[in-house]
């Protein structure tokens, strides 16, 4: 610490430096207005019903209920792949299973190749359309994948409750 | 003396430490971790993806309040500081979108998708460049400060939202990890990086802000008159 009540050349300097355009109550005024502004936005943004218009992807008892009005249209249908339904055909290109949410399933139809992650019990979005003989029909095969990340040695043993969580289907605030 | 030294040097202090860390911990992640058990080696590119998306969240809340500081004093170091956040919130923010995209194409089977936590992350980028865009064209110093930091202030609503979207409403983005859903051998390497970044861009914003101090010092002088050619020669 200096002990002398001068401050030294430098710091002198450096407070000029630093002294801009100096404190200005309009100034102080427009930060609360950017403040206020920022909250009311963010508010509407978080808690407002702006999800209900930002499904990114429909879970299957979601598509069955939309029965008529989804069939034929473009939508993403998201779930887990059901245990044993997989169905790889001779001609090496096309693949059957069946997505569920636990509650309701969808039989899917693809030609899309699917990413090494795909198998049985993973989730899966799937962009594509509801055809009249009621399977889902889809290029696009995406997987989503949750938050774990563990070594070879340790066993995935997680119920198909604990898989369908991952699924985000309600909202978790926390 | 020391004060003085440790004044103009820890910057690097931070700078080289964490260039130090972000080396021992992406080995660690290379070599000494495990690869994940649907993913394989794959998994091993979180060990930077992770550290980057954060830091950036993180710098970019530093610019947040250092927008707030500068509009309540009006004092040029936060107005530099402010600039010099942005500035490395929209580098990390370049880079955790390639990153994401090399980690998802062999795990999700696409590069790029519509959800809301990539829609946000880029919305964020394209805000915050904005607020760089904005910054250069204004002259006049305190507009200059007020509406840097106000864009700043508006920008950030986006930040958040990057952070909760993935809990809030259905996205193929994965939510959060814990320790307790990673590898112990996998958490220790990121945490490495994790700090590695934040101190390389501790170091970043603190040479940037300098540098922004002392080019705004320079407009208040008026420019050096040139050399005559004749006499320089």
């Amino acid at each position: 610490m200096s002990n002398s009540t001068q401050p030294r050349p430098d710091a002198r300097e450096d407070a000029a430096a630093d002294a801009g355009t100096g404190a200005s109550p309009r100034r102080r005024w427009i930060l609360a207005l950017a403040l206020l502004g920022a909250v009311a936005a963010f508010s509407y943004l978080a808690f407002g019903d702006i999800g209900e218009n930002l499904i990114y992807y429909w879970s299957p008892t979601e598509l069955r209920e939309a029965a008529d009005r989804a069939a034929g249209a473009n939508v993403r249908l998201g779930g887990l792949v059901e245990a044993g339904s997989v169905v790889y055909h001779a001609d090496g290109l096309t693949i059957d299973f069946q997505v569920t949410d636990g509650k309701s399933t969808v039989p899917v139809r693809t030609t899309a190749v699917p990413p090494a992650m795909f198998r049985e019990g993973i989730g899966v979005v799937l962009e594509g359309s509801l055809s009249p003989t009621g399977v889902f029909e889809t290029e696009r095969l995406m997987v989503k994948h949750d938050n774990e990340y563990k070594a070879p040695d340790e066993v995935d043993d997680r119920t198909i409750e604990d898989l369908v969580k991952t699924m985000q289907f309600e909202r978790t605030d926390t | 003396m020391l004060k003085r030294a440790l004044k103009r040097l820890w910057p690097g202090i931070f700078g080289f430490s964490g260039l130090l860390m972000l080396l021992v911990g992406s080995t660690l992640a290379l070599s000494w971790a495990p690869p994940e058990r649907h993913m394989g080696d794959v998994s091993r590119i979180f060990s930077i993806h992770v550290p980057v998306a954060q830091n950036a969240l993180l710098v970019l809340l530093f610019a947040f309040c250092f927008a707030i500081a500068s509009l309540w004093t009006g004092r040029r170091r936060w107005d530099a500081a402010t600039t010099a956040a942005v500035e490395v919130g929209v580098v990390l923010t370049l880079l955790l979108l390639p990153t994401g995209m090399l980690w998802a194409r062999p795990t999700w089977g696409v590069w790029w998708t519509w959800d809301v936590r990539l829609t946000t992350s880029l919305i964020g980028l394209i805000l915050f460049a904005t607020v760089l865009a904005l910054r250069s064209f204004v002259e006049d110093e305190g507009r200059r400060a007020t509406w840097t930091a106000v864009t700043t202030i508006v920008a950030f609503v986006d930040v958040p939202l990057i952070y909760f979207c993935v809990r809030w409403w259905r996205s193929l983005h994965q939510v959060q990890s814990s320790p307790e859903t990673v590898d112990a051998m996998m958490v220790l390497p990121y945490r490495i990086n994790a700090f590695g970044v934040l101190f390389l861009a501790i170091y970043l914003i603190a040479l940037r802000s300098r540098l922004e101090m002392r080019r705004l010092a320079g407009e208040e002088v008026a420019p050096p008159p040139r050399l005559a050619s004749s006499t320089a020669l």
